[in-house]
């Protein structure tokens, strides 16, 4: 017999006054609140030992620096109990389903863990001796070779350091190719349905952006494409699939047309992970894309490593390709291809995106999924990412209108608008109803083509159980949210803050942290 | 003094050569709230249809068209210290800026009231 030394049974109700009663110190068990970082440390500490430095000539001219820098001083277990407290209060992919649409937030095999954190390839200097890196070099080339075979494209610049850094990449190797023939075009075309980072890429060109709407079926409406194209249009930037989750059908008629008017197509492939495997872009004729290795080939926001995208070029835009470009000589042997070694080959290469390499972690990481999956096992990603995805519309399309569930498929996203959601109840009110639900919120507002827009992309790497878990929880949410259910607004209830003013977050943003009435005095008694 | 709107929810003042422009309440309403309203310069000229400002909400950033072609002659100050004289005011006191017109006649393509009315309606 055990004896339950507390008094209580499981079948004591603990009331509601209880739940709502304060604690003295803010903690609520295992939810501990958490003070900034400049609230707990001083000043007058410090976590280790410094010598006093020793009495140099100053050589600042008067500019030295005339009132303490402010950073807070912490001991070690100070320091590690902090961000280990503030890092239980995040969301993350290894904690639940990420349904952040757009993103691709599948699971990061472990494996790659591994792979990158071998000594050969984690402890690399960018300028050691190329003789002394040939694994490594031949780690980058190798992956070119996947990327290029997988896309159906010519070549491939791995430098650039993400998506919207692959878009630029792309940008300017269509430039430099105007540019090459003469051809001083100033316009580019993004349409309705593109990702949000497209029209800033093309601005940040120095190109005038100009819209290409949709058509009530979600996609690129082809007929406003054709009547706008012209001599002034270098390119058009198009997410295929886009960002209504929806497979632009008309790819390949859209790029003949485009390249009949003497302009080039760019595709963002942030979406790739719902074709990768079964379509070739460069079969589609897409001059350009970049490829986000921490979408596609996992490592995602948070679950691994920083971003990366290389980007693939058409045989048009392959000479203009950035430096370094890895190439295999006939030996075997593996060179990098710099200003100084660049050959008649690469004479029109437009430059450099970055003073190294590129994300090598990222590079390993992304090779070891592609080789621990095989060409037969990137096919099943793009088919279960897409099956996953139509099970979500299908399942939810009953209790969320799903503005273009009528048309068909989705390819790796399920898209619902607001409609329908009670009088005064808003996209926002179920993201937040999501968070009490133990779910970060899917991606919302965008694309800015449906009103309210919810985007969930659950990826392949979730099970039935965690989408039909999932589901549930959505569809609870919603119908709270269209039967006008009051609590909802204050949603969320249980997460470590409460519903947040972002307005006054944006309007007046404290960016800096000022401390109020003087110094911390120094804590009594320690 | 007439009152024009156009598709993309921005209203017209016309007082004789002086076109006053702003966005509309249902445009306000969609965005929600107002954080940041990016106004055009004094002299700037744009032509109809032209890019002349940008206002951001927690939700998204928009442009602002010109409804017509002018020169800026004045811009909305206030809004810069107070973007939410966007959301609670926005066809008089929340204007963006005033054009002096170059073409007149452009007036012709705009809708009235009524008929934005009904157009706001279809959608």
């Amino acid at each position: 017999m055990t004896i339950n030394q507390s008094g209580w049974k499981p079948e004591i109700a603990v009331s509601g006054a209880v739940l709502a009663s304060p604690t003295a110190t803010g903690n609520r068990a295992l939810m501990l609140e958490e003070p900034l970082i400049f609230e707990i440390g001083g000043m007058e500490r410090t976590g280790v030992d410094l010598a006093e430095a020793p009495a140099a000539p100053n050589r600042l001219g008067g500019m030295e620096r005339a009132t303490p820098i402010g950073l807070p001083g912490l001991s070690e277990q100070e320091t590690v109990r902090h961000y280990t407290r503030l890092s239980r209060q995040n969301y993350a992919i290894d904690l639940g389903l990420f349904p952040l649409g757009s993103c691709t937030m599948k699971h990061n095999p472990r494996l790659n863990e591994k792979v990158a954190r071998m000594p050969g390839f984690a402890d690399l200097h960018p300028l050691a001796p190329q003789s002394a890196v040939q694994g490594a070099l031949a780690v980058v080339h190798e992956l070119g070779e996947w990327l290029k075979t997988l896309t159906g494209m010519a070549a491939v610049a791995m430098s650039p350091k993400a998506g919207a850094h692959g878009e630029l990449c792309g940008l300017l190797a269509i430039r430099a190719a105007l540019e090459a023939r003469g051809d001083a075009r100033s316009v580019i075309l993004v349409p309705e349905s593109a990702h949000g980072t497209n029209p800033a890429t093309a601005a940040f060109c120095g190109y005038a952006v100009e819209d290409i709407p949709a058509t009530l079926e979600g996609r690129v409406d082809l007929a406003a494409l054709e009547a706008r194209l012209g001599p002034d249009v270098a390119a058009v930037m198009i997410t295929n699939p886009n960002t209504c989750g929806l497979f632009e059908r008309d790819m390949k008629r859209i790029a003949d047309a485009v390249h009949a008017a003497g302009a080039l197509v760019y595709c963002d492939g942030a979406n790739f992970n719902a074709i990768v495997g079964r379509v070739r872009p460069g079969d589609l004729g897409i001059d350009a894309m970049h490829i986000n290795l921490h979408k596609t080939f996992s490592t995602p926001h948070g679950g691994g490593g920083p971003g990366s995208g290389p980007v693939v070029l058409s045989e048009a835009l392959a000479p203009f390709a950035p430096l370094p470009i890895v190439e295999k000589d006939a030996d075997g042997v593996f060179h990098l291809v710099e200003e100084e070694t660049a050959g008649a080959d690469h004479g029109q290469n437009f430059g450099r995106m970055v003073a190294f390499h590129g994300q090598m972690g990222m590079f390993t990481r992304a090779l070891a999924y592609i080789l621990s999956h095989g060409a037969d096992g990137l096919r099943q990603v793009a088919e279960d990412a897409v099956l996953n995805a139509n099970y979500i519309l299908r399942s939810l399309e009953d209790v969320l209108d799903a503005p273009f569930g009528g048309t068909g498929p989705c390819m790796h996203e399920a898209l619902f608008s607001d409609k329908g959601l009670a009088e005064g109840f808003s996209t926002l009110d179920v993201a937040k109803g999501l968070i009490d639900e133990g779910y970060h919120p899917m991606t919302m507002y965008f694309p800015l083509v449906v009103h309210g827009a919810m985007l969930i992309e659950p990826t392949e790497t979730e099970s039935k159980a965690a989408l039909d878990q999932f589901i549930m929880a959505l569809r609870s949410v919603a119908e709270r949210a269209k039967a006008g259910d009051e609590a909802l607004k204050g949603a969320p209830w249980f997460a470590p803050r409460r519903r947040l003013d972002e307005t006054l977050a944006a309007r007046k943003p404290k960016l800096v942290w000022e401390e109020v009435g003087g110094l911390a005095e120094p804590a009594a008694a320690e | 003094m007439s009152r024009y709107f156009t598709e993309d929810h921005e209203w017209v003042d016309v007082e004789g050569e002086i076109a006053t422009v702003g966005i509309t309440d249902y445009a306000q309403e969609q965005l929600g709230d107002i954080v940041f309203v990016e106004l055009p310069a004094e002299g700037a000229t744009f032509d109809k249809g032209d890019d002349a400002a940008v206002v951001e909400s927690v939700k998204a950033a928009s442009d602002v068209y010109a409804p017509v072609s002018g020169e800026v002659i004045e811009a909305n100050a206030a809004l810069e210290g107070e973007p939410a004289l966007v959301n609670s005011d926005a066809e008089e006191d929340g204007w963006f800026f005033k054009l002096r017109l170059t073409d007149a006649s452009e007036l012709e393509s705009l809708m009235d009231e009524a008929a934005y009315a009904k157009y706001v309606d279809g959608l």
